[in-house]
């Protein structure tokens, strides 16, 4: 204590403001620093963002590259001429994990000679399986009670349209399918009018007609693709 | 003893002066409530948190077995219920304490409504809650896929459909939702991650805000007819009430809500013993059509509302009814944050609560029976009653063969058995003439596909002689009362201008 006698009142001024300024200094440069920290982090978090969001996002964006590809149903002579029917097939993309889940069904038509229609199993109101009844010539779907006539246009209930329809053509005596996604309205919807009205049964050789035009349609923008996508 | 208990609290002392969580948790505990908000109505939010904990505990306890993988989902959990011992009283808890959790959730959320206890200053409580009953049903819906059975692998491909009528995104966001270009190994991993990972963590968290928000405002007091909420005084109000009547929460109010939980706790252990586990149904294998996919019990209301809804108007429909509703939800405790909280004093609450249960308790009830599914076997198993078969001519019983044989009966019933899609046959010739049913079968309409392409014309013949037969006993036949004054026209033309021009003159 004897030591601190001498100083002055003002002397402790002059001493403790120094003290004070360099604290205050110390703090404003500190919360720069902080901010600069804020910033940093922004950045960082900015820069991780990119990788997750991209992993998160991977299954969406994939959308350039069509993940339909051409599989082969079986030789035309499985396919009674003027009969309907449920043909299942391994979907070209699959994991290793996928179990029973990978085999997916399908109504095949056949109409005669080499006329062919192919239905998705998916009820185009909400995806449930529809199933064929050969001696009303319809399709009735468990679920809400959608009902389809022969060539897959709707009849009645509450689906909006016919049933999707898988692209076919037949190569060496074998019906092959181009198919691989779950058809749903966004995937398939393809021009097609929303709303199919109830219609008698006599426009199904019309569609029959206009479904392959369509689809050479689509098939001419990308003919790359096409080619590559056949199986060897 | 007393050493003991000495040593007791000299160990709670040691890790106290460390943790420092003992003494405001007790004070927590102990704080004074209103005397009139010790009431059986007051339970059910513990109720649903302590269920809340069950789910957490036996799903912990499911995983330990469950396989998430789309190969494996299935049989895992029959390896749950046939070889793990009691892994079918788990599932069962599992399932129930689910089913328990959403009505519970409901009824405290009607609760609330109806005590007007989303009044100032518990706004951001209710909003909360609102996500709560939303993060309740996501993961009843999460939970269902995860019992990846039939049921599952339809009820995704619902899901999906639903999804793909989003405007312009649809397609991506099915991607986004399967994780891949069908129903498969990635959509299960991807709800098993939102099942046990994301929404239980978003779940626990926002549990835990809405808990801190009930400490921090106090439990709302019991509403009193023309006791008004004003955000100026009822705080004042509100801890004048509280510093009067005060009781402090344990013990004096909490034992309700002890026992309240343990008696819900019992029940659910009840229907698992008893009921059993849900499910599994058949195995996911999508080459197995003949099934009839439903949802769980908390979707029901859902699947009917779908089956309803014309076509042109569902997917408006889909997407705006839920945000319409959602946002009005959250919007309710701002828009009417003051005012009268007591029931009698608000009947339009209490109608909308009475529409909006008598309107989910009938789609539910509907979608019990889907009226409007063809019942897909009926054509096959349900006979045509004898009465109708008894004197009839071959022709007729030849349209009764038609009739089983084209699978009528999937949509129509006669006696009682059949689809109830269509109107039932029994009385058919009482109200529809020869005509018109020819009409009816051949171009359909009113909902009923054509038969032209599929009847030729002596099957329509035989189908249409045994259909006039139906009339429902001893009827009169239908008649067509134009018919009449055609005939009429026929044998006296003169007199026919003059009568039909004189209801139509001017």
């Amino acid at each position: 204590m004897n030591s601190s006698e001498p100083l002055s009142p003002g002397d402790q001024a002059t001493a403790t403001e120094p003290a004070t300024n360099a604290k205050s200094a110390g703090h404003s440069r500190r919360v720069f620093l902080f901010k600069l920290s804020l910033f940093l982090n922004g950045a960082v978090g900015a820069v991780l963002a990119v990788p997750i969001v991209g992993y998160l996002l991977g299954p969406a964006v994939r959308k350039g590259s069509n993940e339909d590809s051409w599989i082969k149903l079986g030789p035309l002579g499985d396919f009674p001429e003027g009969e309907t029917r449920l043909v299942n097939f391994r979907n070209p993309v699959t994991t290793p994990w996928d179990g029973q889940t990978g085999d997916i069904p399908c109504w095949v038509r056949h109409i005669s000679g080499n006329d062919f229609q192919v239905f998705a199993i998916n009820c185009a109101h909400l995806g449930c399986p529809v199933r064929w009844f050969a001696q009303s010539k319809l399709y009735l779907c468990p679920c809400h009670g959608g009902a389809y006539y022969e060539d897959g246009s709707r009849a009645s209930g509450p689906p909006e349209r016919g049933l999707f329809e898988y692209e076919h053509r037949i190569v060496a005596g074998s019906l092959m399918i181009s198919a691989g996604k779950m058809p749903t309205l966004a995937a398939r919807n393809c021009g097609q009018p929303k709303l199919t009205q109830i219609q008698p049964n006599s426009t199904s050789t019309e569609a029959n007609f206009t479904e392959p035009r369509r689809d050479e349609v689509t098939q001419s923008k990308d003919p790359q693709s096409r080619k590559s996508s056949w199986p060897a | 003893m007393a050493s003991l208990k000495k040593r007791a609290i000299d160990v709670y002392n040691w890790f106290e002066q460390r943790l420092g969580l003992g003494a405001p948790a007790i004070e927590a505990a102990e704080h004074e409530v209103p005397s009139n908000t010790s009431s059986w109505w007051y339970v059910f939010g513990s109720a649903a948190t302590v269920i809340l904990v069950l789910q957490v505990m036996t799903g912990i306890l499911l995983a330990l077995v469950y396989s998430p993988s789309a190969s494996h989902a299935w049989s895992s959990l029959e390896f749950l219920d046939h070889n793990v011992r009691l892994g079918w009283f788990l599932r069962a808890m599992h399932g129930w304490g689910s089913d328990f959790m959403i009505a519970i959730v409901l009824i405290h959320l009607t609760q609330v409504f109806l005590f007007g206890a989303y009044k100032f200053p518990r706004e951001l409580t209710w909003i909360i809650g609102v996500f709560l009953l939303l993060l309740t049903l996501g993961m009843a819906f999460t939970g269902q896929v995860l019992r990846f059975d039939q049921d599952a692998y339809w009820g995704l491909g619902i899901g999906a459909s639903i999804v793909s009528r989003v405007p312009f995104v649809g397609g991506a966001l099915v991607d986004l939702m399967l994780g891949g270009p069908i129903i498969a190994g990635p959509a299960l991993s991807r709800f098993f991650t939102l099942h046990v990972f994301v929404i239980p963590g978003i779940l626990l968290a926002l549990v835990g805000l809405h808990l801190w928000m009930v400490l921090r405002l106090g439990i709302n007091d019991w509403p009193m007819p023309g006791r008004l909420v004003n955000k100026k005084t009822y705080v004042q109000e509100y801890h004048k009430l509280a510093e009067q009547t005060g009781i402090p929460f344990v013990p004096d109010a909490a034992w309700k809500d002890a026992i309240f939980s343990a008696a819900i706790i019992l029940a659910i252990m009840a229907c698992a013993a008893w009921f059993g586990p849900f499910g599994p149904t058949g195995q996911p294998d999508p080459t197995i059509i003949q099934t009839a996919p439903k949802p769980d019990f908390a979707f029901l209301w859902i699947y009917a509302v779908l089956a309803y809804l014309p076509p042109s108007l569902e997917t408006p429909v889909l997407f705006i009814a839920p945000v319409l509703v959602i946002g009005g939800m959250l919007l309710l405790p701002l828009v009417s944050g003051e005012g009268e909280k007591h029931w009698s004093r608000r009947p339009v609450a209490v109608l909308m609560v009475a529409v909006i249960a008598v309107t989910l308790g009938a789609f539910t009830s509907l979608a019990m029976y889907t009226p409007w599914s063809p019942i897909m076997n009926a054509w096959t198993s349900d006979p045509i009653p004898i009465a109708d078969l008894k004197d009839r001519t071959p022709l007729e019983r030849e349209g009764a063969l038609v009739l089983q044989n084209k699978q009528c009966r999937n949509c129509h019933s006669i006696g009682g058995a059949g689809g109830m899609r269509g109107p039932a046959l029994d009385t058919v010739a009482s109200h529809m003439t020869e005509d018109q049913i020819i009409r009816q079968v051949l171009q359909g309409g009113g909902n009923m596909p054509a038969y032209g392409n599929a009847l030729n014309p002596a099957e329509t013949t035989a189908l249409v002689h045994f259909l006039l037969t139906l009339r429902g006993g001893n009827l009169s036949p239908a008649i067509d009362a134009s018919r009449k004054l055609v005939s009429s026209t026929e044998q006296s033309p003169s007199q026919v201008p003059p009568k039909m021009s004189a209801p139509g003159g001017p």
